[in-house]
């Protein structure tokens, strides 16, 4: 596989590195140990009266109880959230203090939109790799219910000139410039600030252009609901979340549902663009509120507390792509970290055994598997010979995704590298190898991160 | 929290009220604090022979302020009747009188115990009669003792001295603030197995224990208590529960397994996790249980099926699987949690008793099964409980019950688990396939 060194349209590539770097032998392992989540629930639903601190110092302590964490001081926690409080500014740290982690844990917060949870994974596992830190607590936590809400902008410059005034005239003065419409309340959006376009928007344009249909979306918005049903049935969450407020199963979990009733559904998105539109409530994702947490550590560190080695993490990629030009779609970045990521170490598609490809929106899985397998996209944007090649989706998220569970923005991160570390230990070795899973996260701006992780 | 009647009844003016209207007076029960003396004030230890005599002569050596003949009106912490060279029931008569002297003498909270031989262990139709007649004098004392005071007993298997490592650990049992809601039971000391542990406040040190149905009530209770006296928890809970199990968990620094036990695998999963976490296995609590009543007239397959599953199918299943493994063999220690229902029976509840009282055939049959290992298998009977489970009984029916007993009061979820504690010790290692009640002497199935 060539190095993506210049391509025909794209910038420079700096990030270019020598193959194998990642793997340096002074580097240690750095291991995922399990992870905790609360069920996911539909915004508007069980957690409506429950912060994101409420939520993340749950999901500490339920990973705390598992492993016998109390009074631990872990190396560093690392979390975010993507719809986040000014008074938050601690949020991570706020959550260790509430929880059963010694005091003395360090904690930062960290925010890169839906990849944040994957990213506080990639960022601790370095400094374990490192040797900076032994152990170490990734997460993420979103509440879209309990949504900050700004005042408008004129209301604020109003209240910071009026603590500015230092006479009761000044006051006044400034007050009298107050109008109705400044009482107005600025709530958060999820549309992008340099398009003005929402994401489900954004995606219908993608959706359009890879000519991905109504039904294929649906059939795998089903897969995903049958695929983390059967993985409920199974236990297999029984080690990977603990139950919140009455909620023991994700809320958004339709168990049921028939490719039928998901033909039924009205779209919600494009549909102003003159082609048909595909995107309905049921193959996108819903606002959700939820929190993970995933506990990584040097092998010695897990081995010192009797705790499990799930897997390693390999490694990681970012990318981003010029959505606001149109060149990509906004949730196209991840089709290009992923073969460049690949190429870092030597691998291809037949050589990963599980995809756990972000369900944003099934548009959004659809297209880049299907960008993957275009010969001129490959060549032209990804600067390779030919295609990369296609996805097994007998690997495609095999125990359902965000389309059934979900997708508190930076919680999902933390959801699927719990998952598929589990997934990798229960399938050990392939053909002589550590089993290998890839994992794939689109975020707004125009971004993606991208790991593999490999049974330990 | 002990209930608002016997609040009221203890303080000022609801005691003097309580008083002239004869009105019953719970009081408020001595309970285990750790750094709490064994007993409070001198011990009087009643009856003649060796038996007697080295019992003394160990109680002076615990530094306990023992007496052999009463001292006229000194308030007594406990008397210690001893009875065990008993050949006819004549043979009662002198030590039993002269512990009746001091009966006023005792303090709130006192205690009684007997030590005597177990009726069983005889052929002689004299010492079986005088045996046997214990039995009767012990659990008709206890419904006589006032002010919290208990009356229990220690029944020596033929060859079981009364400084046997058991007949002592029951005697500090039953002379704590452990066996608080222990009335008018016996526990039969059958081997000379078991030791005392070298620090009486952490008799459990190094242990690991697991508990089922650990996220709240009796199951949090039993959890706390093992921690508190030195034992690595795994608390054991249906996914369900996780919530509650993880407070739990991290309440007594131990780790959650959320596990449904009536699965398949349940006891494999069980000696894994503690075996892969904290390195083996040596205590076993089977407290995981539910309720579906049903007059039987009324009684649908699920109801019944549920509750065998759960509460003894389960449990046979996890201690076959325990008996296998290699991680259980160094003195194990199973304790079940049974149920006066199983004993006295209770309306509306065929399939839970049938299931409670499996648990106590189930234990008595195990017993030999561990005893290869130098382990022990019993089971806590408790009667009425001030639980979550209880609170939703109806008033008047909840009243009435929970003042049904000797000690006329309910009791606490701290009191099963303290004698589910001592049997899981290594004091009580001499104790085995046997049933304790902990229902303040439930007049409810004797």
């Amino acid at each position: 596989m060539p190095e993506n060194g210049t391509s025909a349209t794209g910038p420079k590539d700096t990030t270019a590195r020598a193959a194998g770097s990642a793997a340096a032998p002074q580097l240690r392992k750095a291991v995922v140990v399990g992870g905790n989540r609360i069920p996911f629930a539909r915004t508007g639903g069980a957690y409506t009266k429950s912060s994101n601190q409420d939520m993340l110092t749950a999901a500490l302590d339920g990973l705390i109880a598992r492993f016998g964490l109390q009074d631990e001081r872990i190396g560093e926690v690392a979390a975010g959230a993507v719809l986040k409080h000014s008074r938050d500014f601690n949020l991570t740290r706020e959550a260790v203090l509430g929880s059963a982690l010694s005091a003395e844990t360090p904690a930062y917060d960290l925010q890169q939109a839906c990849a944040t949870g994957l990213e506080t994974v990639l960022g601790l596992a370095n400094k374990i790799k490192l040797g900076q830190i032994d152990s170490a607590i990734a997460g993420g936590v979103d509440s879209a219910s309990d949504a900050p809400i700004a005042v408008s902008e004129g209301l604020r410059e109003i209240l910071l000139d009026l603590n500015r005034a230092k006479t009761l005239p000044q006051r006044l003065q400034v007050l009298s410039r107050l109008r109705p419409k400044d009482l107005a309340p600025d709530a958060p959006n999820t549309g992008e600030p340099r398009t003005g376009l929402s994401m489900g928007e954004h995606q219908a344009l993608t959706t359009a252009q890879w000519k991905i249909t109504r039904e294929a979306q649906d059939e795998l918005a089903y897969n995903s609901h049958r695929n983390l049903a059967a993985a409920y049935d199974a236990g297999f969450f029984d080690e990977l979340l603990t139950p919140y407020r009455g909620l023991s199963k994700d809320s958004n979990l339709r168990p049921d549902t028939t490719l039928e009733k998901l033909a039924g559904l009205k779209p919600v998105f494009g549909k102003n663009l003159g082609a048909e539109a595909t995107m309905t409530a049921g193959n996108s994702t819903p606002l959700t509120d939820g929190a993970s947490t995933v506990l990584l550590a040097s092998e010695d560190w897990a081995d010192a507390h009797d705790l499990p080695k799930l897997a390693t993490v390999l490694d990681g990629e970012a990318a981003a792509v010029d959505f606001v030009h149109g060149k990509d779609g906004l949730l196209m970045a991840p089709a290009f970290a992923v073969p460049r990521l690949l190429a870092r170490h030597g691998l291809g598609f037949e050589d990963i055994d599980f995809f756990e490809i972000h369900e944003a929106f099934a548009g959004t899985v659809l297209s880049t598997l299907a960008a993957w397998e275009d010969e001129e996209f490959c060549r032209t944007r990804l600067g390779l010979d030919g295609a990369l090649g296609s996805v097994d989706r007998a690997k495609l998220n095999v125990n359902g995704s965000s389309l059934a569970a979900g997708h508190p923005f930076a919680a999902t991160g933390g959801r699927i590298v719990a998952s598929l570390a589990k997934m990798l230990h229960a399938k050990g070795q392939v053909d002589g190898r550590p089993a290998r899973g890839l994992i794939s996260i689109c975020a707004a701006g125009g971004q993606g991160v991208v790991a593999i992780l490999e049974a330990h | 929290m002990t209930d608002k009647y016997t609040q009221f009844v203890n303080r000022g003016l609801g005691k003097d009220i309580a008083k002239k209207l004869g009105l019953s007076q719970p009081v408020v029960l001595r309970r285990h604090r750790p750094g709490q003396p064994l007993v409070q004030g001198p011990v009087l230890v009643q009856g003649a022979g060796s038996g007697a005599d080295e019992l003394a002569a160990t109680l002076l050596s615990w530094n306990l302020d023992v007496r052999r003949h009463a001292v006229p009106r000194e308030k007594l912490g406990a008397i210690i009747l001893v009875l065990d060279e008993a050949a006819r029931p004549e043979d009662l008569e002198k030590p039993v009188l002269s512990a009746a002297a001091s009966l006023r003498d005792l303090a709130a909270n006192a205690r009684v115990v007997t030590v005597s031989r177990a009726a069983a262990g005889t052929t002689d139709p004299a010492t079986a009669a005088a045996r046997q007649g214990v039995d009767g004098l012990l659990r008709s004392l206890a419904k006589e003792l006032r002010a919290g005071a208990t009356g229990n007993g220690i029944l020596l298997a033929d060859g079981a001295r009364t400084t046997s490592p058991s007949a002592l650990g029951a005697l500090r049992f039953f002379l704590s603030g452990r066996s608080a809601f222990v009335d008018g039971q016996f526990l039969t000391v059958s081997s000379e197995a078991g030791h005392l542990p070298a620090d009486a406040e952490k008799p459990l040190a190094g242990k690991v224990a697991v508990v089922t149905g650990a996220a709240r009530g009796i199951g949090a209770a039993i959890a706390r208590t093992l921690y508190r006296d030195g034992a690595t928890v795994v608390v054991v809970d249906i996914p369900a529960a996780g919530d509650h199990l993880a407070k739990v968990a991290n309440e007594v620094h131990g780790t959650a397994l959320q596990l449904d036990i009536s699965r398949e695998d349940a006891g494999q999963r069980i000696i894994d996790h503690a075996v892969e976490r904290h390195g083996g296995l040596d205590i076993l609590i089977h407290n995981a249980g539910i309720t579906r009543d049903k007059l039987l007239a009324n009684m649908d397959q699920g109801r019944w099926s549920s509750v065998i599953a759960v509460n003894i199918a389960a449990q046979l299943r996890i201690n076959e699987a325990l008996l296998a493994s290699e991680h259980f063999r160094n003195s194990p220690r199973i304790v079940s949690v049974a149920s006066t229902s199983g004993i006295a029976g209770n309306r509306g509840q065929t399939n839970y008793a049938a299931s409670k009282g499996g648990v106590m055939g189930m234990v008595r049959a195990t017993a030999p099964l561990l005893a290869a290992h130098g382990g022990s298998i019993n089971a806590v009977a408790p009667g009425f409980i001030e639980t979550e489970m209880t609170d939703r009984i109806p008033f008047a029916t909840r009243e009435v019950a929970r003042r049904l007993n000797s000690l006329q009061q309910g009791g606490q979820p701290g009191d099963v688990a303290e004698a589910i504690a001592f049997l899981a010790s290594d004091a009580a290692g001499g104790i085995s396939g046997e049933v304790l009640r902990v229902c303040g002497q439930n007049l409810v199935g004797a």
